[in-house]
């Protein structure tokens, strides 16, 4: 590699380089796509049956209580480890994008089962019982008339930490994924300066994030007061407060 | 499976792993609450400064909020030698903490403010409050009661966060994790261990937060 | 012969207090009957234990000479599919329209043909008038028009006891007459009709057996006449007086 910024720009940016970049801008991409789009899916029915009302199910219910508190409150860092080796000494040998994505999973299913939880109290316990005395069942109580309203107030803030874990997911790097992180790593492994290795990290990024995070006020503006709620300004149970 | 627990092995270790968990405590203790001291007057500074200094304000929000952290870390930690700027990783990973966590609480703090509403203030007005009772009297205790549980939720949010300094040898709780893991290979129950105690500090966090919320702002927050 | 019979029902909410104590009750098939009495007397209360969202502590209720089992849910679905209940606050889906709301239930639940059950909702709501607010959410309608909506979806449901839960009292008093006039309508068709309403002079012109209660049990049953003319006991003579004196 060439001394000097000037000298090196023009052997960073070339084709060859600018495919990898891309190439690990999808690779972050996907990871938080299939986290949170499976953890979506996990968390509805975490919520589901930990609002079933029947006795039966009171040791799930404990289960799945543990497990939002519990996951909610282990580093992204220390859970990827676990999962690697667990996954490993089950004699799974996951290629390390799925493990990233497991991990991911586990993390965002505990975060959106808070949020879906909160959709569900959202909604008028009137909407409830008028559902139950026309012989509604359960299931399709929350898919006609529960999840309709409450979509409202759980896409918002889903789509939040849907942000957060493009981000999170700089720390699969360390598991050696190669994502937008692990790109910015190897390029100032071979020589590039760490300002333009891991500023063009920062910038894609940033290019990720900002418009992302704007579509998501749209979002939250667009949806603000569409139904009815419990109360005028009932706030969520979980904030949408979003970390780095 | 031919993997076989050690619990024994790794229990051994749990001296040095609380040891390491006392570096993750002060480590965001000192970031998140130096954070917060530059969110207050960084809020200030974006409600009540010149346009160019709100503007300077946004972009540094705007910029820390946007990216992950663990890259300005790599980014301080391996562009700051470049320019002849030595710090140790311990400094390096704190700065990275108070500017992150500067940036988010100064978003938080300013969307409390806005939330002052207007009446509140024409209330203020009329009874003939100067700006500083205006600020002691109506800003800051609507402020406090609005902002502290995001505030606390972002401080738990920042402890974990805090693990990512274990990537640059910050030998704290992840850190530590990571050193014994290698020595010992008993990797699940080392990283769980360490898991259980970042779930048992965070709890503890809460638990006092919210202790600390109901005395002093009387916040009625919920613990879990 | 009798439709419903209560059997000394008590109910308790879970947060404590006793809101019914040993009522017992009898209405026959076609019959319409109201309940008055002050607030907090448990009439309210009554109608949510009869279509099971509070199961009674003690006491039966009996329909159609079959005990109710409310912790057997195949039974508790069989009484709600014969019984339709409107609330005092509407509670129409919010996520639907006028016509879903009517719709839904003969629809999604009870499986019938999309088409015909499309062509009865339309009817029910024109016959509460409602014939051009048939693709309107309930935030975009009014109160007395929510209510009728509610009515039109109760009455879709075909069912054999109609339970009306204050139907009025959340409503601006222009909108009053509007609902009071589709219940009327109702009354002379014989379905069978529990009110709970404040509204006397609907109450003694619509009813064919009025029931007083107070502190969660009834104290005096009779015919409109009696109680509201010639009540037998005290209690029902002090409360009739201070509701006629105005």
């Amino acid at each position: 590699m060439p001394e000097g910024l000037l000298g090196q720009l023009e052997v960073f940016f070339t084709w060859q380089n600018a495919l990898l970049w891309l190439r690990a801008t999808g690779t972050t991409v996907a990871m938080a796509v299939v986290g949170c789009g499976v953890g979506f899916v996990l968390a509805n029915l975490l919520v589901l049956v930990r609002t079933w009302p029947s006795r039966w199910l009171l040791p799930l219910r404990v289960l799945i209580v543990l497990y939002v508190e519990v996951f909610r409150r282990i580093p992204f860092l220390v859970l990827i480890f676990l999962v690697l080796f667990t996954t490993r000494a089950l004699g799974l040998h996951m290629p390390l994008f799925a493990v990233a994505c497991v991990t991911v999973t586990v993390t965002a299913t505990a975060f959106i089962a808070e949020i879906v939880r909160a959709g569900y109290e959202s909604v008028h316990r009137n909407q409830w019982e008028s559902a139950a005395v026309m012989n509604f069942g359960r299931l399709r109580t929350v898919a006609l008339v529960v999840l309709p309203q409450a979509w409202t107030v759980i896409v918002p803030p889903a789509f939040s930490y849907f942000v957060m874990f493009i981000k999170e997911t700089s720390l699969a790097s360390q598991v050696g994924v190669y994502e937008l992180m692990q790109a910015g790593k190897y390029f100032n492994n071979v020589g590039v300066s760490p300002f333009l290795a891991f500023g063009t990290c920062l910038a894609i990024y940033f290019a990720l994030s900002y418009p992302l995070t704007r579509v998501g006020w749209r979002i939250e503006r667009r949806l603000a007061h569409r139904f009815r709620r419990t109360s005028p300004a009932e706030p969520l149970a979980a904030p949408p407060v979003v970390g780095p | 499976m031919d993997y076989t627990f050690q619990w024994g092995v790794a229990l051994r270790y749990l001296p040095d792993l609380l040891q390491g968990a006392w570096v993750t405590f002060h480590l965001t203790f000192i970031g998140f609450w130096t954070g917060l001291v530059v969110a207050v007057f960084l809020a200030v500074g974006q409600l009540y400064g010149s346009v160019r200094l709100r503007r300077a304000i946004s972009a540094y929000v705007v910029f820390f909020t946007n990216t992950p952290s663990l890259v300005t870390a790599f980014f301080i930690f391996y562009g700051l030698p470049e320019i002849g700027i030595l710090w140790s990783p311990y400094v390096c990973v704190l700065v990275n903490l108070v500017l992150n966590a500067g940036a988010f609480l100064t978003d938080v703090i300013r969307g409390g403010v806005a939330s002052v509403r207007v009446a509140e203030m024409e209330a203020a007005e009329t009874l003939g409050f100067s700006m500083l009772q205006k600020i002691r009297y109506v800003i800051v205790p609507h402020v406090a009661k609005v902002l502290y549980a995001p505030i606390s939720n972002l401080y738990i949010v920042f402890i974990l966060g805090s693990a990512l300094a274990a990537i640059f040898g910050v030998e704290e709780l992840t850190g530590t994790a990571f050193n014994i893991a290698s020595e010992t290979f008993r990797t699940i129950e080392i990283y769980s261990l360490a898991a259980a105690i970042y779930v048992v500090m965070t709890v503890v966090a809460s638990v006092v937060l919210a202790l600390v919320g109901r005395l002093a702002f009387r916040v009625r927050a919920r613990v879990l | 012969m009798a439709q419903i019979e209560l059997r000394g029902v008590s109910a308790r909410y879970p947060s404590g207090g006793q809101v019914l104590d040993g009522v017992s009750l009898v209405v026959d098939k076609g019959e319409v009957v109201s309940i008055i009495g002050p607030s907090g007397s448990g009439k309210s209360t009554l109608l949510r234990v009869l279509v099971g969202l509070l199961p009674p502590s003690a006491g039966e209720v009996w329909l159609d000479g079959s005990r109710l089992d409310y912790a057997d849910r195949k039974a508790l679905t069989a009484a709600r599919a014969r019984l339709a209940i409107v609330f005092q606050q509407f509670n129409l889906f919010q996520n639907m329209t006028a016509l879903d709301n009517v719709t839904v239930t003969p629809v999604k639940i009870r499986r019938e043909p999309k088409a015909s059950a499309r062509a009865r909702g339309e009817a029910l709501l024109r016959r509460v008038g409602l014939g051009d607010k048939l693709g309107a959410y309930p935030d975009e309608l009014s109160g007395g028009q929510q209510q009728r909506v509610a009515l039109a979806r109760a009455l879709a449901l075909g069912p054999e006891i109609l339970l009306l839960d204050e139907v009025t009292s959340a409503l601006d008093p222009e909108m009053v007459n509007e609902v009071l006039d589709a219940i009327r309508d109702l009354a002379n068709e014989g379905i069978t009709m529990l009110i709970v309403s404040h509204e006397m002079a609907f109450v003694r012109e619509v009813s064919d057996r009025v029931v007083m209660m107070a502190d969660g049990a009834v104290v005096e049953t009779g015919p409109p006449g009696q109680i509201f003319d010639a009540p037998r006991t005290e209690r029902c003579r002090e409360f009739v007086s201070k509701i006629l004196r105005h």
